[in-house]
């Protein structure tokens, strides 16, 4: 009786459990179609940690249409789509690398269809750049120093796309970011993440050819972003301690090998456009207990301020947590990613080079990472 | 008519009408403890003006045994209003959520006393077993008892667990009993309890038992197309969810002229591994948890006069626990943290008239958190705590009315390079009020009508305060405000096949503001800050029934279903409130429909019990789109026990099903539950 009674309360009230269907990717129209030698660009949704929420969404040029979670839907087999914190994203030749953090792999898809080709397993990966027919992926999962405190190398795993296998490492400093590849070199911004308050301040300096670290350039604190301009200048950006040294940007010159300039500014996104240089510093202040936020380009030959906030419109006030910018190499339209709390969907704003919002639209969880789709462009 | 009531009660020995017992830690009882036992579980009517204007929802005895449940946390599954966050297996985290205020709004009491987290303020019901609690009692609001701890009065919902009590029948002077569980998750767990009883006064316990359980199971995770062809479809075994725990506990209990008086000690020692989510490419994780608890408490009740009448209580406990992450694919981690509590507590009720009590208590209560963490704050902090109460019945309606007054003092350190830059001291002082109100139309029918009114706040915990880049010096603390009116309706019959039931329902309203949330601090995944910023609106309902049988042939039949309904809204961010936004939202992981249904079928010397907890569709964020839908789940569980006598002792055998339809569910998303499994009791007393 108590259990025709719970039946019936059962049924009435709510609904049974169902099979969990496979993502179908959701298409948004934002804006109208544009032709040009740009099909599209890809954004990786990091999606916060523990929660299995990387996804990958597409913006295509010549649809004017935004679809959220395209790898799940042409990848329909694999279990546990995408995995567990997206770090970077790169394309190179026909293929798409998505560095997976937290999943402790690269995953290697067709740039086209967005079909997984396969991936590279390495584990805490983090950043990935490319040259001459490799990939190179930093990793804070390096030897374990065996001293009083227990302390952990980076390193940089060299990849052969073609092979898709790891065919050597090289050992750098505490938990390296992001790198570039300049002149046969590569820097590595270490952070020494994992080391508070005794971060790491150098930079490591790889030779290419026999891919060994050569030395370490002494820069700041808790280093991130890694850009190389045209002009061989290396942008670097610190974060910081959080308290007393804030987070500031380094131009240095790798010609010369010297400390170009100090931009004291807090620089957490940065993306580099012919020129110029797009910055988005977030800063956590214990003053204001708020997240203070700034949009700024900066020209790299005059290496002088250009620009103290590139959104023009008063857009700026409603991006809750701005993450992550682009810029389109050819309208020049400018792609700001807002994470709102990072367990919400985010959102991705596009403004026209005059700052001017011109469409937004929902995303995956932390929006952080592009890579811009094209026919015959430097994909880079 | 109490007495017929008794009588009817003791009729139906194997029955569980138990957890309709309402006011029963009463003076009065005192002498009765030993003998009476069955009296502690009748329906008190009539004057009594200190005891509870809102019942609580209880379950005890022998309904609590069959509940198959493995700890406190499965068991509390079958109240009304209370979600329970479970990260799955025997060794995995499990904490429960009252009406979606929030875990640490909730007081948990063992024995009357609260437990203490100071450092998160989280209580792991998953880490006390079943074996040696008698009673767990949910109170919404407060215990609506004015003689009692101020602390009792300091949480927005509070669960009292109740050991056991030294029980002899006639002329016995020791009881012994052996119990061994075994089963799924390669569980071993036995425990053995004695109980000694030195004079007609004085008795004693003591009760040890070990849990040893690999934790593993197997879990599947699948997804289809939408036509219903398996696009992927994996099982896999969870690992890490070991589990080897040590506990003993010992109790003292005495009566003397008027009064009563108790003291226990209590020592858990355990390892475990912590199961982390699944997810992508990582099947496996390799953190470990250790943890030492020690606590020694005290109370004494004593009746000075007519009108007055008096309890201390006073408590000392350690805790101690590390954490270990030695994978070397993530940040290594060995955090130690050790937390001291000091508590006295005094509680002084005088009766002015036969129907109006005021009580006036006292406590302080000091925390103290070291940690091995690096510019750790050191952080102590004083709580002195004040009530006064007062409890007033006229006719049918009894009223209750009591005003808390906090004062908390934060004494800790800034540091740097280990070397104190800068000492602190924060004080903050707090009144807050709370109603409740119950009549009793008529005195022939057993309709109560209840109101309450509470508002209450929780303290940042140390973690929310100091803990290393996440921690907020400058936290408030975070308030509850909660409206709540009900009726109960209850029936007996002494003839027929239908021997009685009841029924209650509440409606009610809470809002929890200045919501301490962990929001982004910059940029980069591992940065939070713990801030007061949130705010949630929480309208619900619960309700509850319970039905008994007698049917012929010794047949004893009953039931009752629990069903919650709840909408728990995100108001932290109005101009989040678009496409996917989560203004307004369902708040993370409480559906909007739960419930739970019990059937026990008693026959002589077997007992044949069903249960079944239902969790209705949520969402793991306010955000309500599909992405982040989390699906219902609902779990059967089947038992039956046979009591086995001999001369001089007995021993009961109980198998039990859980997950009957081995149903593949999450509770907390990337966190698989396991399926089907097995557990064998066998209970030996003599």
């Amino acid at each position: 009786m108590i259990q025709l009674l719970l039946t019936a309360l059962m049924l009435t009230v709510a609904s049974c459990r169902e099979e969990v269907t496979i993502f179908v990717p959701e298409e948004v129209e934002v804006t109208t179609p544009q032709f040009s030698s740009l099909l599209g660009f890809f954004v990786l949704n990091e999606g916060n940690m523990g929660s299995n929420k990387t996804t990958l969404d597409y913006y295509n040029f010549r649809t004017g249409r935004y679809s959220r979670n395209v790898f799940a839907s042409a990848n329909p087999t694999v279990p546990k789509e995408m995995g567990d914190v997206g770090n970077d994203l790169g394309i190179y030749g026909s293929k798409l690398y998505a560095v997976i953090n937290c999943s402790n792999k690269v995953d290697v898809m067709d740039k086209m269809s967005v079909k997984k080709i396969g991936q590279i397993n390495i584990p805490n990966c983090r950043f990935i750049k490319f040259y001459g027919g490799y990939a190179y992926v930093t990793s804070y999962a390096g030897p374990i120093e065996i001293s009083e405190e227990y302390r952990q190398h980076g390193y940089v795993a060299k990849v052969d796309t073609a092979t898709l296998e790891v065919v050597d490492t090289c050992v750098v400093g505490f938990q390296p970011d992001e790198l570039d590849i300049v002149n046969g070199k590569i820097y590595v911004a270490n952070s020494g993440g994992y080391m508070v308050p005794n971060y790491e301040n150098t930079v490591s300096v790889i030779d290419i050819d026999t891919f060994s670290e050569e030395r370490r350039i002494d820069i700041a604190i808790n280093l991130q972003c890694c850009r190389a301009d045209r002009n061989g200048m290396l942008w670097i950006s610190s974060r910081g301690d959080y308290y007393d040294t804030s987070s500031k940007l380094y131009a240095y010159d790798t010609r010369h090998q010297r400390l170009a300039k100090v931009f004291d500014r807090s620089v957490s996104s940065m993306w580099l456009d012919g020129d110029s240089l797009y910055v988005i510093g977030s800063q956590f202040s214990y003053v204001t207990m708020k997240t203070e936020v700034s949009f700024g380009i900066i020209n790299v030959n005059t290496m002088e301020l250009v620009s103290t906030n590139f959104i023009t419109d008063g857009t700026d006030a409603s991006i809750e947590m701005a993450y992550s910018v682009a810029v389109n190499p050819i309208t020049k339209e400018i792609y700001v990613a807002d994470a709102k709390d990072y367990v919400s969907p985010g959102r991705l704003y596009c403004f026209s080079p005059q700052g001017v919002r011109l469409w937004d639209v929902r995303t995956g969880d932390i929006p952080a990472h592009f890579a811009f789709l094209g026919e015959n462009i430097n994909e880079k | 008519m109490l007495k017929r009531f008794t009588m009817t009660l003791l009729a139906l020995v194997a029955c569980s009408l138990g957890s309709w017992a309402q006011g029963n830690n009463s003076l009065s009882q005192v002498n009765d403890i030993d003998t009476m036992q069955y009296l502690q579980n009748v329906v008190v009517y009539g004057n009594k003006p200190y005891g509870n204007v809102i019942p609580s929802q209880m379950l005890k005895g022998k309904q609590l045994e069959r509940l198959n449940s493995h700890s406190v946390a499965d068991a509390v599954r079958y109240f009304a209003g209370v979600q329970l966050k479970d990260y799955g297996g025997v060794g995995g985290i499990k904490t429960v959520d009252m009406r979606s205020m929030g875990t640490n709004h909730m007081g948990v009491f063992y024995d009357g006393i609260q437990l203490g987290n100071a450092q998160n303020g989280q209580i792991d019901l998953g880490r006390f077993s079943l074996d040696n609690v008698e009673e767990i009692a949910l109170y919404n609001g407060q215990k609506s008892e004015i003689f009692q701890p101020a602390r009792d009065y300091g949480s927005a919902g509070s669960i009292y667990l109740r050991t056991k009590r030294p029980k002899f029948v006639g002329d016995k002077r020791d009881n012994l009993n052996v119990t061994m569980r075994t089963g799924s998750f390669g569980l071993a767990n036995p425990s053995v309890r004695w109980e000694h009883k030195f004079s007609r006064t004085l008795t004693m316990s003591l009760n040890a038992e070990y849990t040893y359980a690999t934790g593993q199971y197997h879990f599947r995770y699948r997804k289809v197309f939408s036509d219903g062809v398996v696009a992927w479809d994996t099982t896999a075994v969870r690992k890490n969810g070991d589990v080897k725990a040590f506990r003993a506990e010992g109790a003292i209990f005495g009566t003397i002229n008027d009064g009563k008086w108790n003291a226990k000690f209590y020592y858990y020692d355990s390892e475990r591994g912590i199961p982390g989510a699944i997810v992508n490419n990582v099947w496996m994780s390799s953190q470990r948890q250790w943890d030492r608890n020690f606590f020694a408490q005290g109370s004494w009740q004593q009746r000075i006069s007519d009108r007055f009448e008096m309890m201390l209580n006073a408590k000392y406990a350690r805790d101690y626990m590390r954490y270990l992450n030695p994978d070397t694919t993530l940040m290594y981690l060995d955090n130690k943290f050790w937390q001291d509590e000091i508590y006295v507590s005094t509680a002084n009720k005088y009766t002015i008239m036969t129907d109006w009590d005021v009580n006036v208590s006292v406590d302080y209560k000091w925390n103290y958190l070291n940690s091995n963490l690096s510019n750790f704050a050191y952080p102590t902090r004083h709580t002195l705590l004040a009530a006064i109460a007062t409890a007033r019945t006229w006719r049918g309606l009894k009223m209750q009315a009591s005003l808390l007054f906090t004062h908390v003092n934060d004494r800790y350190t800034s540091r740097s390079a280990g070397v104190v830059v800068l000492k602190h001291n924060k004080r903050l002082d707090k009144f807050t009020p709370a109603v409740f109100l119950s009549y009793q139309p008529w005195q022939e029918h057993d309709l109560t009508f209840r109101a309450f009114f509470k508002r209450i706040f929780r303290m940042p915990t140390f973690n929310d305060l100091f803990y290393t880049d996440i921690g907020n010096a400058g936290l408030k603390p975070e308030y509850a405000t909660q409206w709540n009116v009900g009726a109960l309706y209850q029936r007996y019959s002494e003839e027929g096949v239908f021997s009685g039931f009841k029924v209650s329902a509440d409606a009610y309203y809470n809002i929890v503001d200045d919501k301490i949330i962990a929001i982004p601090k910059g940029t980069g995944q591992y940065r939070w800050m713990m801030m007061n910023i949130g705010k949630v609106k929480i309208r619900g309902v619960d309700v509850t029934a319970r039905l008994a049988f007698r049917l012929p042939h010794d047949l004893v039949l009953e039931g009752g279903v629990n069903y919650t309904y709840q909408r728990a809204q995100d108001y932290t961010n109005p101009n989040d409130n678009f496409d996917g936004g989560t203004y307004k939202g369902q708040i993370a992981y409480i559906p909007w429909h739960s419930g739970s249904a019990t059937v026990h079928l008693a026959w002589r010397n077997l007992d044949v019990n069903y249960s079944c907890i239902y969790v209705g569709e949520r969402y793991h964020t306010s955000a309500n789109i599909l992405a982040n839908h989390e699906q219902p789940w609902y779990t059967h569980d089947l038992s039956a026990s046979y009591l086995l006598h001999f001369s001089r002792s007995s021993l009961k055998v109980t198998a039990e099903v859980n997950n009957l339809f081995n149903q593949q569910y999450d509770v907390i998303q990337n966190y698989p539950m396991p399926g089907r499994n097995y557990r064998l009791i066998l209970k030996f007393d003599i």
